[in-house]
C-alpha cells in the first residue's frame, strides 16, 4: 500500500505517472472543502473504493499519509508530537504518525493542507487499532463514522452467510450513509463500472506479481512490489487512471522479462539474482532506501511477497465482479490478506516458497504492530517445516526512525543469506558475499 | 607450514585463533576491541602468532621432555617471563611516546618539565611493579597491557599530579594520544627477540639446566624457524566490515559460532552465545549448519556488557562478579535486563539491605532470562547444547542456565568449553581452512 516518490533513479513511464496520480489525488483532498466536495478517510485493507467513487467523495487513507511522511523522514516528530499528547511507546506508530501530523496542522506529505474529513469509514475490523484510532481521530473532528464489520475467516473460508451479513451492511448501513453524508444518489450501474476498471488492473497487476517466477525475476516483489501496488490498493482502484498505469506497468515488465532482465533498484538493474526470497511483513519506510539496498547489494531479490496483498488478494483468481458488485466487495473485504487465518497464511507463504522457487522465507516483524506480529514466529516454524528452506525474522517499525538498528538487521540478513549458502553445500568460491 | 586464521571481532574484545592444514588449533590470542578495530585485528592476530610459537617450542622440546624436571612448569615460566618482558618492552615504548606527545609546543616550557617528572615518576613505578604483576600465581583485573598499564597510569598519575600540582587530565591526555600508537607497535620479530631473551632469563634461574642450555636454545629456534605460511583469513563479528579483507574473506558470526561449537562439540544441536553486544540463540544440524537463529533485538539488555557495567558500578573487575555471586545466600528476584536501570536497581536494593552477593545472583540470573526467550524464539534446546561467548566464563553465569534449562527441558548435557571465547574465531578460521579446500 504505497505511493511513494519514486526513487531517482527509476525513471519508468509508469512510475511518472504514479507520481503525477499521487501528487493529484493530494490536491484534491486539499481542494475538496473549497469544491464542496465531501471528503472520507479509510483504510487500506478492505477498501472499497470503487463504492466510494459512487458518492463524489474524496479518498484519504490515513496509512498512506504516515507513510508518504515516513519516507519523507517527517514522522520522527511527528510521532514524539503524539507522545507528548499521551500516546505511549508502544501504540502503533501509524496512528502516532498521523496524529502528530494532525496536531502539526494536519499538513501532507506533499505540503499541501489535508481536509477535515466528513465520514470516517472503517470497512476493515481486522486489525483492532484501526477502530481505536479512528475514534481517536473522531474525536478531534467530531464527524460522522460508519463502520462495515467483515467476520474474520477464523476457519480458512469465506462461506454464504459471511458474505450475506457484508451485504447487508453495505445495503443498509454503509450505502445509506454515504448517500446521507455526500448527498449524492446511490447508482449500482456506476459501481459495476468501476468495477470493470478495477478488475482489467488486477489481473494486469497479477500479471506482473506472477513473472517473479522466473529466472531471473524482471520485478523485486517487495521493494519494486510497493510501488506496484500503489494505486490499486489507494484511492484509484476502479479508476481509468489506475488500468492505464496497469497496462503501462504490464509492457514494462513484459520487455524487461523479454530480455532477461533483473529487477530495477535504485542503483540500477540488479543483475546478479543469488538469492530469492518470499517476505512477510511490511517493509520500514523511514529507511526504505537504506533497508532496500541491504537485500539488492547481496544479489537477494524478493519474489513473492504478502504485504503485497493487504489491500487484496488477487493471485488467485478473486477479481472485483460487475455482475455481482456487492457479493464481489464483500468477497474481496473478506479475503484481504490480513483477514486470513494463521493455517491459511502458513499455507500461502509455503506455497508461494514453493512456486516461486524460493529459497526461503523472511519475516520482517513489525514492532509496534501488535495485530499482525503475533503468530508471526509460529509461520516462520510452519513454513520452514513445510518446505524445508530455512527462514529468518528480523524487526523493524513502520514509520518510527528510532526502531530501525541497519547494524542490527543487516548483520542477520547477511547471516541469513550465508545460512541459506551453507545449506546449499555452497563456500567461499561461490562468491557469495558476507 | 600453512596456517589458517580466524579473527572475530567482537564489541568488548577480538578474538584470533589459527589452525594448521590438520586443522589442529595451533594458537589463540585476544585483545580488547577498543575503538579501532584494525588495531585490535593485527595486535590479537600477534597474540595467536605468540600463543602459536609458545606450542611450537613445547611440540619442540617434548622429545626433549626428560632435560625437565616439569616441562609444563618450565613453559608456564617461560611464557610468564616472555609475557613480563613483552609488558617492560611496551612500558619503554609507551614511556617514549608519552614524552614524546608531552613535548610538543601544545604545552607551555614550566609545564613541560613538570610533565616530564612526573611521566618518570609513573613510569618508574609501574616498572618496579611489574615483576609482581607476572609472578606465579599472580592475578591481573585484565591481561591486556592497555588494562594493566592504563589502569596503574591513572591511579599513580593522579597522586603525581596532585603533588606536582599538574592538571590530572593534561597527564590523562598525553596517554589516550600514546596508548594508540604503542599498541600498533608490536611485532613478530619483537617477538622472537623476547621470547629469547625470556628464554636466557629462565635459564639463568634454572642452574640445573645450564649443562643443557645449548640444545634448549637450539630447539627453541628451530620453532622460531618453523616459516608461518598465512595462507587464508576469514574475519567476523560486528567489525568485519572494517577487517581491510575482501567480502570473501567475511562471514557472519552466527554461521562461524554455529561451526565453532560444532567443531568443539560435534554433537552440539543448540548454541547460546552471549557476547558483548548481543546474545545469540543458534540451531545448527548435525554436520554444523545453521538451521536457524535469533539475535537480541530491541536493545542490548541482557548482554555481556550489561556485567561490565555492573562490575563498573560496583566498582569491581568484570571476571570478580562471577565468584562474587557465586556467595549468594539467597534468591533476589529481578526482572528488569536494561542496562541503564541496572546502576539504579543495584542501589535500590542495597538501600534495601540486600546483600550485594545476592543482588548479583539475581543480575546474573536475569541476564539468562533473556537469553532463555531467544532460545525458545530460535527453536528451543535440543541436546547438546554448547553456549560460547564471554559470559560462559562466568560461573555465576553458567549456574543459572543450567538451573533454567533443568526446570525447562529437562536432563540435557551442556557443554563449556574453557576456550569458548574462541568459538567464533574457530568457526572462523575452519570456514578459512574450507575455503582453502574449495580453491585446491
Amino acid at each position: 500500500m504505497s505511493q511513494m516518490t519514486p526513487p531517482d533513479a527509476i525513471k519508468e513511464d509508469s512510475m511518472e505517472k504514479q507520481k503525477q496520480m499521487i501528487s493529484a489525488n493530494f490536491h484534491e483532498l486539499a481542494q475538496a472543502p473549497q469544491q464542496g466536495r465531501k471528503v472520507v478517510s479509510t483504510f487500506v485493507p478492505g477498501n472499497i473504493n470503487e463504492l466510494l467513487m459512487c458518492f463524489d467523495m474524496a479518498r484519504n487513507l490515513p496509512e498512506i499519509n504516515a507513510l508518504q511522511n515516513g519516507m519523507r523522514k517527517k514522522t520522527g516528530r511527528m510521532i514524539m508530537e503524539a507522545e507528548r499528547s499521551g500516546h505511549s511507546e508502544d501504540v502503533c506508530t501509524y496512528v502516532k504518525a498521523d496524529l502528530g501530523m494532525m496536531a502539526q496542522g494536519n499538513i501532507g506529505p506533499t505540503g499541501e493542507t489535508l481536509p477535515k474529513p466528513d465520514l470516517l469509514l472503517l470497512s476493515y475490523t481486522g486489525c483492532f487499532t484501526f477502530m481505536k484510532w479512528f475514534e481517536l481521530v473522531r474525536e478531534q473532528y467530531d464527524c460522522e463514522t460508519s463502520m462495515l464489520h467483515i467476520p474474520y475467516q477464523g476457519d480458512g473460508t469465506i462461506n454464504e452467510n459471511m458474505r450475506d451479513y457484508v451485504v447487508k451492511q453495505l445495503r443498509e448501513e454503509v450505502i445509506p450513509t454515504l448517500e446521507r453524508v455526500s448527498g449524492v444518489k446511490f447508482d449500482i450501474d456506476r459501481l459495476r463500472e468501476y468495477m470493470r476498471e478495477s478488475a482489467k488492473s488486477e489481473e494486469d497487476l497479477v500479471w506482473v506479481l506472477q513473472t517473479a517466477k522466473n529466472r531471473p525475476s524482471p520485478i523485486d516483489a517487495y521493494f519494486g512490489g510497493v510501488y506496484y501496488i500503489g494505486p490499486i490498493f489507494t484511492a484509484f482502484r476502479g479508476t481509468e487512471d489506475a488500468s492505464e498505469y496497469y497496462r503501462t506497468l504490464r509492457s514494462e515488465i513484459a520487455e524487461r522479462l523479454e530480455k532477461g532482465e533483473g529487477p530495477i533498484t535504485p542503483d540500477g538493474e540488479m543483475k546478479d539474482e543469488k538469492y530469492r526470497l518470499v517476505v512477510e511483513g511490511p517493509p520500514n519506510w523511514t529507511s526504505f532506501r537504506e533497508f532496500w539496498k541491504m537485500f539488492y547489494e547481496e544479489g537477494a531479490v524478493v519474489v513473492a511477497s504478502t504485504y503485497t496483498k493487504v489491500g487484496g488478494v488477487y493471485d488467485f483468481g478473486f477479481r472485483h465482479d460487475p455482475d455481482h458488485p456487492l457479493e464481489s466487495m464483500a468477497d474481496y473485504c473478506l479475503g484481504c490478506y490480513t483477514n486470513l487465518n494463521l493455517p491459511s497464511r502458513a499455507e500461502m507463504l509455503s506455497n508461494y516458497v514453493e512456486d516461486y522457487q524460493a529459497d526461503g522465507l523472511l519475516i520482517n516483524s513489525i514492532k509496534s504492530c501488535n495485530s499482525f506480529s503475533a503468530g508471526q514466529l509460529l509461520l516462520l516454524r510452519e513454513v520452514e517445516k513445510r518446505t524445508g528452506k530455512p527462514g529468518a525474522f528480523i524487526e523493524t517499525d513502520l514509520v518510527d526512525p528510532r526502531y530501525f538498528s541497519g547494524a542490527n538487521v543487516k548483520n542477520r540478513l547477511e547471516s541469513y543469506f550465508q545460512m541459506i549458502n551453507q545449506k546449499r553445500g555452497g563456500g567461499f568460491s561461490e562468491g557469495v558475499a558476507a | 607450514m600453512k596456517c589458517f586464521v580466524g579473527i572475530d571481532l567482537g564489541s568488548t574484545t577480538t578474538k584470533a585463533l589459527i589452525l594448521d592444514e590438520e586443522q589442529q588449533i595451533l594458537g589463540r590470542g585476544i585483545t580488547n576491541s577498543r575503538s579501532n578495530y584494525d588495531i585490535a585485528a593485527s595486535v590479537a592476530k600477534e597474540e595467536a602468532l605468540v600463543n602459536t610459537r609458545i606450542n611450537l617450542v613445547r611440540q619442540s622440546l617434548e622429545p626433549v621432555s626428560t632435560l625437565f624436571e616439569n616441562l609444563e612448569e618450565f613453559l608456564s615460566g617461560l611464557e610468564r617471563t616472555f609475557r613480563l618482558e613483552q609488558f617492560m618492552e611496551q612500558l619503554a615504548d609507551l614511556e617514549s611516546v608519552c614524552h614524546t606527545n608531552a613535548s610538543g609546543n601544545r604545552f607551555a616550557s614550566r609545564e613541560k618539565t613538570i610533565i616530564a617528572d612526573a611521566l618518570r615518576k609513573i613510569f618508574h613505578q609501574l616498572r618496579e611493579e611489574a615483576p609482581e604483576l607476572f609472578a606465579p600465581g599472580a592475578s591481573r583485573k585484565s591481561d591486556f597491557f592497555r588494562d594493566i598499564a592504563g589502569s596503574r597510569y591513572l591511579a599513580i598519575g593522579e597522586a603525581s599530579a596532585r603533588e606536582l600540582g599538574l592538571s590530572f587530565d593534561l597527564l590523562l591526555n598525553v596517554y589516550d594520544r600514546s596508548i594508540i600508537e604503542v599498541e600498533n607497535h608490536f611485532g613478530e620479530g619483537d617477538a622472537r627477540m623476547m621470547m629469547l631473551q625470556a628464554l636466557q632469563r629462565m635459564l639463568k634461574v634454572t642452574p640445573e639446566l645450564e649443562s643443557q642450555k645449548n640444545i634448549i636454545l637450539e630447539k627453541v629456534e628451530q620453532a622460531y624457524n618453523i616459516e608461518l605460511e598465512e595462507s587464508y583469513v576469514v574475519g567476523t563479528g560486528y567489525g568485519r566490515a572494517r577487517l581491510p579483507f575482501s567480502k570473501d574473506h567475511i562471514r557472519s558470526e552466527i554461521l562461524c559460532h554455529g561451526l565453532g561449537a560444532h567443531i568443539m562439540y560435534p554433537e552440539t544441536r543448540t548454541v547460546l552465545d552471549i557476547g558483548g553486544q548481543d546474545t545469540k540463540a543458534i540451531q545448527v544440524d548435525p554436520s554444523g549448519i545453521v538451521s536457524s537463529f535469533q539475535m537480541n533485538d530491541r536493545c542490548a539488555a541482557g548482554c555481556g556488557r550489561y556485567l561490565g557495567y555492573i562490575a563498573d558500578e560496583m566498582n569491581v573487575g568484570l571476571h570478580e562478579l562471577g565468584p562474587m555471586a557465586m556467595k549468594a545466600t539467597r534468591k533476589v528476584r529481578i526482572n528488569s535486563t536494561c542496562t541503564v536501570f541496572a546502576g539504579a536497581e543495584l542501589r535500590d536494593r542495597l538501600a534495601l539491605g540486600e546483600e550485594r552477593e545476592d543482588i548479583l545472583a539475581g543480575l546474573h540470573r536475569a541476564i539468562i532470562l533473556r537469553a532463555m526467550s531467544l532460545l525458545s524464539r530460535s527453536g528451543g534446546i535440543s541436546d547438546q547444547f554448547t553456549f560460547t561467548g564471554g559470559v560462559a566464563n562466568n560461573e555465576a553465569a553458567v549456574m543459572a542456565l543450567k538451573g533454567l534449562i533443568q526446570e525447562n527441558y529437562g536432563e540435557v548435557t551442556v557443554n563449556i568449553d574453557p576456550g569458548s571465547i574462541y568459538t567464533g574465531a574457530l568457526g572462523a578460521a575452519t570456514f578459512a581452512h574450507r575455503a582453502m579446500e574449495e580453491h585446491a
